[in-house]
């Protein structure tokens, strides 16, 4: 515990820092936000446990499988966030020269490391837990004793990946220099894209919706049966659980949580003994000196000329420093896949399938496709606009002191997150309409609604960037999940909600049109909501870029 | 060439900067001592147009930093006292960048980026990224970038930390060299013996307000000191007594 002190200590001090400062509205609504987060989880799984619960002889068993699918998807995001944690925690905190200068037994070291790691890594899971085991506790009556199974079986549950998170980066910093983290960080990206396309096909959720697809209730039931791997701690969990709420305790599925969490962390502390030195010392090693982007930088700065100097370096900066720092592109890696899955998901609905589907209920998934996609670009606009403004916050110095218009910064990062934004939001949306054979009118009403959503998201997430900066952050990944970015989330889905709401009566009437066969007049009630949607999107979009210009010109360092 | 007028900074109830009214004429290298944290880098952070001044103002070459920042800031290269730079930048690529920032480009930032990383022995490091620089290089390298505009005024916080004997010598030769072609230098330090043989004026602050300023002969007279160097003068002015407290503490722990 001494050796985190300085760490806990800085988070009081912080709190109490916020709090004197008028943070307690932050509190209140990361509180509120919470707790409706908690709420529909809850609400969602308490009604599916309830229906499960009446089904009969099967209806425990796919209680069981939900909540085994579900910890197990929480194993695969706990490896990886471990992965990623242990490399800043255990060899590029700034604590670490003091640490390993100081004469603190290894043991200690690896225990106090590992705990920050685990903490780091794990709040979120450890939160999205609480409402799932209410909900589990609540349809099969747990009791009062529940929360010490749950807890009893979560606790060791969330050591292991910790353990084994930071031995893989332990190991992996032995082969690559830690700061050469591009290697690392690919290699963690591709592991994390295959891990989710690996998830997909142990849980083969296609399978579990459609019981009429298994040749005879006892295939169903084999596979409900079958746990996903009967080594795997999520399989001994809910082993666990289930036995306990089924009124059968089994307590080896706890002898065995409970055992290879502490044989992992002997051998975790053996390992750290062996080679934590060597990786340390090579994390202090091995900047990058192999430089990319020369012939791309010449060409593009060629093509930028009539922007003039300053906004032409300004330009070309960015795009190189986005694409030599690993911790910024390597999420496009993850970002193509999530985008597969999108696509993948639009082409697997059953709209096409069999009888004919009448062409309203195609449109109105086309229409409400568009709320999912600016959902879409919001995240993204979250991972890559949103830190802009907090990544320059050590050169700030650099640029307040040029001549450089404030202005023109702005203006740079807004067209270097724009662009490519607005590609991909074109993308999808023609691609996905085209999936579902939208008609031209559904196709135009797609294509000017999702561009006047991005140059808005884009403003919002530069606007809330600048609101909320994030200067001492070194890792451009983490910047996101600030409470800045949850705001700006928030900020979003009103966005979407209103220009939907508004854009629901025009599109109301055109489908209305259609389906009784009538030719479509072009109605005020009509112009004058598309209208209402652009004076929405332009406001959303010159209202944030103007007080994050007031913003900047208000920083002092 | 730098006029400072009645300037003071407030950090909410803290003052670190309390009416200060200062003129550094052109063409002279003056020196700016002080304690720590005696209000010399927020001084000169108002100067580079980083912070914004509570009240009073800040004029450079007639321009005010905050009325007219674009006129001012042109004229001016600062010099921070951490090199924080862009670390996935290259030398070379950081240098045109910065000289993108004041319009400029072209042939002749190529050959001024060339000349600089020369000087300062960088040019075998021109094409690595700036993550593999030392503290050193580093340091050298945000001078060049001081440099690559051409400024008429240099303003710089510590220039000395970090920099080998060679470069040590080689900035104040820069400096003087500069100075006497009609440039205006005004230079934070602690290393007193280089504010003695280096400035032609001296200015001391001491809890955010200026105690002394003038050439080395005027600080004697204005403290009456005699003949004395510049480190006793200093101590005399901004208090000697820490000093002989930590002797005293030192010796106890013996």
């Amino acid at each position: 515990m001494h050796v985190l002190q300085p760490k806990w200590r800085t988070a009081l001090t912080r709190a109490r820092q916020e709090r004197a400062s008028g943070g307690t509205g932050k509190a209140v609504t990361l509180a509120i936000v919470g707790l409706l987060f908690w709420a529909a989880v809850f609400g969602v799984l308490f009604r599916v446990l309830r229906y499960f619960r009446d089904v009969r002889e099967i209806g425990a068993l796919l209680a069981g499988k939900l909540l085994s699918l579900t910890l197990l998807s929480f194993v695969s995001v706990l490896l990886l966030s471990n992965v990623i944690t242990a490399l800043s925690s255990f060899f590029l905190a700034k604590d670490l020269d003091l640490l390993v200068s100081s004469p603190v037994d290894q043991a200690r070291i690896y225990l106090a490391k590992l705990g920050e790691t685990l903490l780091h890594s794990s709040w979120m899971v450890a939160l999205m837990a609480v409402p799932i085991f209410t909900a589990y506790a609540v349809v099969y009556h747990g009791g009062l004793l529940f929360p010490l199974v749950a807890a009893g079986s979560f606790l060791p549950f969330l050591v292991l990946p910790a353990v084994l998170g930071s031995a893989a980066t332990l190991i992996l910093v032995n082969v690559f220099p830690a700061r050469r983290t591009r290697d690392l960080l690919s290699i963690i990206a591709l592991a994390a894209a295959a891990g989710v396309i690996l998830l997909f096909r142990i849980i083969r959720p296609e399978q579990l919706a459609r019981p009429e697809g298994f040749r005879n209730l006892l295939d169903f039931i084999t596979v409900l049966r079958a746990p996903a791997s009967p080594l795997l701690p999520s399989d001994w969990v809910t082993k666990a659980v289930m036995g306990y709420l089924g009124g059968k305790m089994d307590w080896l599925p706890l002898y065995l949580l409970w055992s290879t969490a502490g044989a992992a962390l002997v051998l975790g502390a053996w390992l750290h003994g062996r080679l934590y030195h060597t990786g340390f010392t090579r994390a202090q090693e091995g900047a990058e000196r192999f430089v990319r982007g020369g012939v791309w930088g010449r060409a593009l700065g060629n093509l930028l000329k009539p922007l003039g100097a300053a906004r032409r370096e300004f330009i070309l900066k960015d795009l190189k420093l986005f694409f030599r720092d690993t911790t910024q592109w390597s999420q496009l890696i993850l970002l193509g896949a999530l985008l597969l899955v999108y696509v993948f998901n639009i082409r697997a609905l059953p709209l096409f399938r069999g009888e004919q589907v009448p062409f309203y209920l195609v449109s109105v998934v086309s229409f409400l496709n568009l709320g999912l996609a600016g959902f879409v670009l919001a995240s993204i606009a979250a991972r890559f606009i949103f830190p802009a403004v907090s990544l320059e916050g050590r050169q700030m110095w650099l640029l307040r002191s040029s001549p450089l218009e404030l202005r023109a910064l702005l203006w740079s990062k807004y067209w270097v997150g724009t662009i490519p934004l607005l590609v991909l939001a074109l993308a999808i949306t023609i691609l996905t309409n085209v999936i579902l054979k939208a008609t031209p009118f559904m196709m135009a009403v797609g294509v000017g609604t999702i561009i006047l959503l991005t140059l808005a998201i884009s403003a919002l997430a530069l606007a809330f960037g600048a609101l909320y900066p994030q200067f001492e952050t070194e890792n451009a990944a983490q910047i996101p999940t600030s409470f800045g970015g949850l705001v700006f989330m928030m900020a979003t889905v009103a966005l979407l909600a209103v220009v939907i709401v508004i854009e629901s009566a025009p599109v109301y009437r055109y489908l209305h049109a259609a389906v009784n066969q009538e030719p479509l007049t072009i109605s005020p009630l009509m112009v004058g909501a598309f209208l209402l949607v652009i004076a929405v999107c332009v406001t959303a979009t010159v209202v944030p870029l103007r007080i994050a210009l007031r913003r900047i010109e208000q920083f002092e360092f | 060439m730098i006029r400072l007028e009645d300037l003071t900074k407030d950090y909410g109830s803290f003052r670190a900067v309390d009416h200060v009214t200062l003129h550094v004429p052109r063409g002279a290298l003056y020196g700016f001592l002080g304690p720590n944290g005696a209000g010399k880098t927020t001084t000169l952070r108002m100067i580079a147009g980083i912070l914004r001044p509570t009240t009073g103002r800040v004029l450079i070459g007639g321009d005010d930093v905050i009325a007219q920042p674009l006129a001012a800031k042109a004229r001016l290269g600062f010099i921070p006292d951490r090199p924080f730079v862009y670390e996935k930048l290259t030398g070379a690529e950081f240098l045109r960048f910065v000289a993108g920032l004041y319009g400029q480009d072209g042939q002749l930032v190529e050959r001024r980026v060339d000349e600089l990383m020369e000087i300062f022995e960088l040019s075998a490091w021109k094409n690595e990224l700036v993550e593999s620089y030392s503290h050193g290089m580093r340091q050298k390298l945000i001078i060049s970038s001081a440099l690559i505009h051409r400024p008429e005024v240099i303003v710089v916080d510590e220039p000395m930390v970090g920099l080998d004997p060679r470069a040590a010598r080689l900035l104040k030769d820069l400096f003087r060299g500069f100075v006497s072609r009609g440039g205006t230098v005004l230079m934070s330090t602690h290393t007193l013996e280089i504010a003695e043989a280096l400035c032609d004026r001296i200015a001391i602050i001491q809890g955010g307000k200026i105690v002394a300023a003038g050439t080395m002969a005027e600080l004697r007279t204005q403290t009456a000191s005699g003949d004395i160097g510049l480190e006793d003068l200093f101590l005399r002015l901004t208090g000697g007594a820490a000093a002989k407290e930590l002797a005293a503490v030192l010796e106890d722990g013996r």
